[in-house]
Parts: C-alpha cells; structure tokens; sequence
C-alpha cells in the first residue's frame, strides 16, 4: 500500500513537472539555438570554452538588435563528453526545444553521433572543432545538415608540410608519429603527400605509442641520417619528451607539430628553453597581430578576465557564422538555414576567412605558430 | 659506430630502470612464490613522492630520493601485512589475484587524488641539467646518476643478502619455508623486510624515471612493470643477479629494436621474448631446471 502511494505521488509530480515545462515555452519573438557541448568530463575543458566564445558571440549580436529584429536564445545542454548523450540531446532540442540549429558538440565522435538526428530533422548541426576527415563527408556523399567551421586533418597536415617547404626551405624530412592515434596518422599521410608533391622527400618514419617516454633509441638513430625538419603528429604529452629528449642530444632542426601541441603543458614537459624552433598548426592565436584578433581579445579578455584559447575563438566564430548565415536565410527554419550556410563566402571570422565548399566544410587559412623560449612568438598563415 | 655506442648507453640507461624494478619481483617470488602485480605501481607511488617533494616541499633531488624510498618501504611492508599475510596459506591463485586488486587499488586511488593528467617534475638546476660529450656521444648527468645510483644499491642489495643475518635468513626462507621456520628464524618479519628491500627499489626508480622522463601519471607503472617482469622471468625468477642481467637485456633489445627502426616493433619484441624464453628454458637465464618438489 505504502508503494502504491508514493509510486502515484512521484507520477502525479512527473506529470505535473513535464506539464510545466511545456507550458512555459514559445515567445514569437526569439530563435533558439540549441548548444550541445562537453561541459563535463573527460574532454569538458574544449565545451566550456567553446561555451564562452558562443556566449560572448550571442550577447554582442543580441545588443546589435538580433537577427531581423528578433533575439538569440541559447538553449544549453551538457553531453557530459559522451556520444550517447549527444544524441539524446540533440533529438530533445531539435524535437521538444524546436531549436534551428544546434552548435557543437566540440569532439569529431561525439558531433558525427548527432548528425544522424540532424539529418532526420532537418534542422543543421555545425561544430566548431570537429577536425576528423569524415565528419561532413563519408563514401555515401555529403551529410546534408552538418557543417564545421575548422579545417580538417588531412588540411592541418598538408599545410604543416607546405610551410616546411615554404618558409623553412626543408627539403629532408623525418616523421615521429603516433602510432596509436588515427588523428596522427592522417597527418602524416597528407604530409607525406605534400611534401613530396612539393618535391621534398621523407627519409625516415618512425612510430611511438601514446604513454610512451624513452624515444632516445629512435633520436639516436635518425641522428645519424641527413634532414632538415622533423614532424611530429601527435599530442603534446609525447610530443614535449621528444623535444626536449631530441636537443638534449644535440638535434637542433626545426621541429614542426599540429594542433595537438597547444597546451601549456608542452613548455613544462620539454622545458622552456628547447622550444626553440618549434612551430604548429592552430586554428587561431592571441598573439596574431591582425585588427579582428585584436579587436577579439580585448572583448573577451574584458567579459572573462583571461587570454581566449582556440576553443574560446572557435566558439565565437560559430555563433556568428551561424548568425550570418539566418541573417541572410529566406526564413527561420532548418531548411532555409542550410541553404544559407551552404552559401557562405569570405564570412570574416577571428580564426581567418571562411568559405563553405561543397563538402560543408571550410575553406579558410591555417596558422602556423612559432614558439621561442616555450612561448608563442609569431605567426604565419598558410593558404590552403 | 659512434651510433652504437650512443645507443648502448641509451639502453644501459632505460636497463637500470628496469632492472631496479625487477629487484623487487625477483626477491618477492623467490620468498613467498608471489608474483606481486602491485609492486609496479608502488614504483608509480615513488614517483608521486618525488614529485611532491620536489615540487611542492622544494626538497632537493637527494632528500627526495630518501623520502621516495621511505614511503614505499612504508607501502610495501603495509601492503603485505594487510592483503598478503591473511592470504599465507591460501592458494596461489587466491594471493596472485589479490595482487592484482591492489596494484588496480593504488592506480585509480592515486588517479583520485592526483587526477590522471600527466604532471611534470620541476626544472633541474644545478648538476642535473649538464651534458657531456665525448665527440659524438652524448651522455646526460641525469644518465650517468641513474646508473650509478642503480649500481649503489645493487652492491648494497648483494652485501645485505649475502653478507647479514636478516640476509642470510632470506635465504634460508626461500630455501624450505618450513625448515627455516624449525630452525628459529622468523619468517613473518624475513618476508616484511624482503618487501620492504623491493619497495625502496621502487620508489629509487620511480624518482629516477620522474627526473630523467620528466613525465609522470597514475598509470605510468604497468608497461615498466610488466617489462621488468618479463626481465625478472628472463632472468630467471626468484634470481637476484638474474634479474639485474634481465633488466639490462630487455632495455638493451628494446633500444636496438627502436634503434634499427622497428620502433612499431619494439614492444611485441619484448613479449614474443618472455614467450619463448618460457618455451625454450623456462626456468631463465639462470635458473636451473628442478622440478618441484612434490
């Protein structure tokens, strides 16, 4: 008996509290867009920031007047870092929440769980930091509501080797790669491809496992060979041991990394004074000196007291690339909304000038940047 | 040439490592018949101290080697006192995967507290931070201190075991459990120190590691460990100079392995190694082929 009533009371409630929440919805006067990203977790630092470059985005559009007289409302889940939950989410805001667009998730697996739903839907999704080849694209042909605005690996590696080409005149290459990681693995695929194209040669590859420590074995034995640039695809946990293990024993190339070295930590593995000669491609750094990155700095260092990460500009861009593209959209709806961002040209962004190509992802510059004494130095861009 | 003697030292260097570790495996089989799976992650534990002296209580690298010492002799003698010493007389199995529970205990208990992000050792200064070249060749100071200080207590381990009286009983344990117990020995604290005498080993290399690597994380102690435990079988378990030989071997074909440009290969290397050694001669290097005793 003492179940059967607190069984109909927590019924009761659940009915009342679902009753509730609908009923507070729809004003005609706002578009919602729904925000799925990883604010918990294992990778829960990449949403929040992203988080806070959306709301920084959303807040200056909104005091601007909104979109066509109308205001952005965020409607902000956390997917806990979790594919799963990305789905889940994302079929509650498109279905109860009826948002336009949803942004994020930031991870490649946890986005390409959502579009599935999207394309169900037919309401967009758009990542700002999904990088993996085949997010937008597959064997089957474009996925037709999803969009990124970041560039993808194999651009990130192939710029990487155009600017060894390029700017280092380097001519011999060694690869370090990490073997266990298919992130690694198409840099140094497109790369290779690019390097050779641009008639340089790779004279030896050699692979290490993520966890790994002691890549003395490897350093001496290609210390032996004639080359002028090392690559290293991989994250900086590894990434900083071999530096650091590489001038200590004498090995002073230039060195030359991808995204997955941005981390204060690479400075403290590697100790400040072997970043030297050590470049990466990123999406965006705050020491670029171009009047929108300025501009951008200073607004958010403003609204949060700190330097903005690549995350923060990416969050930032996505919020007014999507922005841009309901402005120009026929009507507020999925569809309409697609159709703009496919039609998106040199749309002015923190993280360079992006254009949406066929395959919905971005055409737009990549950064190179330098580090001296384990600090970012310079930048350089690379048009892809 | 000058290749192969830089590798060499390469692989001296990544050896001693291993061959303190094995230290500890050797001396605990040899004892109770235990493979003690939690022993690689007190060498984890060694690095956290280290860490945390140097880093956060700015104690020099020598004080540091102490304290790392101390707390894992601590840790090794409770972690025998409290999940091996009920298990005595239980079935070997019974204790084999105690062992692992531990070793999986103080992985993610460590996790808890330390999060599982890498954390780095502060920067040397100093000594520490020198190179020495000899043409070519380029040796570290922090090499040169991890094989000295991994010959030092070696020569220390040898002198305790073959020279003392706790050593002797050691000895007489490993020997006839049962016999030694007859002639008045006393096996529960002859076990406890034999722990104790591994442990330090492996906070020695745990700080070792944090201060040549400089790169340290909760799991940071399974493949070392289980590399030293394949050094340990290679040569010979239960061995004291059957695992230091083990130890240099394995980090030796390691670094060849690595060296000609397998670097893909290097660990599958390692373990087709401890296959067929237990298929070719399975009692090690150097152990001699009885059968056991029924």
């Amino acid at each position: 008996m003492k179940k059967f009533t607190i069984a109909s009371i927590l019924l009761i409630s659940i009915l009342v509290l679902t009753g509730c929440s609908q009923g507070t919805s729809t004003g005609q006067d706002v578009i919602k867009i729904g925000v799925n990203y990883e604010l918990s977790g294992g990778v829960a630092t990449y949403g929040q920031s992203s988080v806070e470059g959306i709301e920084l985005a959303v807040e200056q559009i909104n005091n601007a007047g909104g979109i066509k007289g109308k205001k952005i409302q965020l409607v902000k889940y956390d997917n806990k870092s979790e594919p799963s939950e990305a789905t889940t989410l994302a079929t509650r805001l498109m279905t109860q929440d009826k948002v336009v667009a949803v942004l994020g998730p930031a991870t490649s697996g946890a986005f390409m769980a959502t579009i599935p739903v999207a394309n169900q839907n037919k309401v967009p999704v758009i990542s700002g930091s999904a990088t993996a080849d085949n997010v937008t694209v597959d064997d089957k042909g474009v996925k037709e509501y999803a969009f990124r605005i970041c560039f993808t690996d194999s651009q990130q590696g192939s710029a990487a080797a155009k600017f060894a080409l390029d700017n280092l005149s380097a001519k011999k290459a060694v690869i370090i790669m990490d073997s266990s990681s298919d992130y690694a693995k198409g840099l140094a695929e497109t790369f290779t491809s690019t390097f050779k194209a641009g008639g340089g040669t790779v004279v030896a590859r050699e692979a290490y496992m993520s966890g790994d420590t002691d890549f003395n074995a490897v350093l001496t034995s290609i210390k032996g060979k004639d080359f002028d640039v090392i690559f290293i695809p991989g994250y900086y946990n590894e990434a900083g041991l071999i530096i650091k293990q590489a001038r200590a024993q004498g090995i002073d190339v230039p060195i030359v990394g991808a995204d997955g070295f941005d981390s204060p930590k690479l400075a403290e593995l590697a100790g400040a004074n072997a970043l030297n000669k050590v470049y990466f491609t990123n999406h965006y750094s705050s020491v670029d000196s171009s009047p929108v990155v300025a501009e951008f700095v200073k607004t958010f260092k403003a609204k949060y007291n700190k330097e903005p990460d690549a995350f923060n500009a990416l969050g930032y861009d996505l919020a007014k690339f999507v922005a841009d593209a309901l402005n120009r959209a026929e009507k507020i709806d999925g569809e309409s909304l697609k159709k703009a961002l496919e039609a998106t040209k040199n749309f002015e962004g923190v993280t360079g000038t992006m254009s949406v190509d066929k395959n919905h992802n971005v055409v737009k510059d990549i950064i190179v940047i330098e580090l001296k004494d384990g600090k970012q130095f310079k930048t350089y861009r690379v048009t892809n | 040439m000058e290749q192969l003697l830089q590798q060499i030292i390469n692989g001296i260097s990544l050896g001693s490592i291993y061959a303190l570790i094995a230290l500890g495996y050797t001396m605990v089989y040899g004892i109770i018949k235990l493979i003690n799976f939690a022993h690689c992650d007190i060498y984890m534990i060694g690095a956290y101290v280290g860490y945390v002296c140097m880093a956060k209580l700015g104690l020099g690298f020598v004080p540091s080697l102490f304290a790392s010492m101390l707390v894992c002799t601590l840790l090794g003698v409770v972690i025998e006192k409290i999940a091996y010493k009920p298990l005595r007389n239980a079935t070997r199995i019974a204790a084999l995967i105690t062992a692992i529970g531990v070793s999986l205990f103080l992985e993610y208990t460590t996790m808890f507290f330390a999060t599982p992000n890498v954390r780095t050792y502060p920067p040397m200064t100093g000594f520490m931070t020198r190179t020495f070249k000899f043409g070519g060749i380029v040796i570290s100071s922090q090499q040169i201190l991890i094989v000295l200080i991994t010959v030092i207590l070696m020569v220390l381990l040898q002198l305790i075991v073959k020279k003392t009286r706790i050593g002797k009983a050691m000895r007489a344990v490993s020997l006839d459990k049962d016999a030694a117990e007859l002639m008045g020995i006393n096996v529960d604290s002859t076990i406890s120190f034999t722990f104790a005498l591994g442990s330090a080993l492996a906070g020695a290399a745990g700080i070792l590691v944090g201060v040549y690597y400089n790169s340290i994380n909760p799991l940071m102690g399974v493949l070392p460990g289980l590399k030293a435990f394949v050094a340990a079988v290679f040569g010979g378990i239960g061995i004291i100079p059957g695992a230091m030989l083990g130890g240099y071997v394995i980090g030796f074909i390691e670094v060849m392995v690595s060296g000609l440009g397998y670097s893909m290969y290097r660990d599958a290397v390692v373990f087709a190694i401890l296959i067929l050694i237990l298929i070719v001669r399975p009692a090690g290097l150097l152990g001699k082929n009885t059968g056991e005793k029924v």
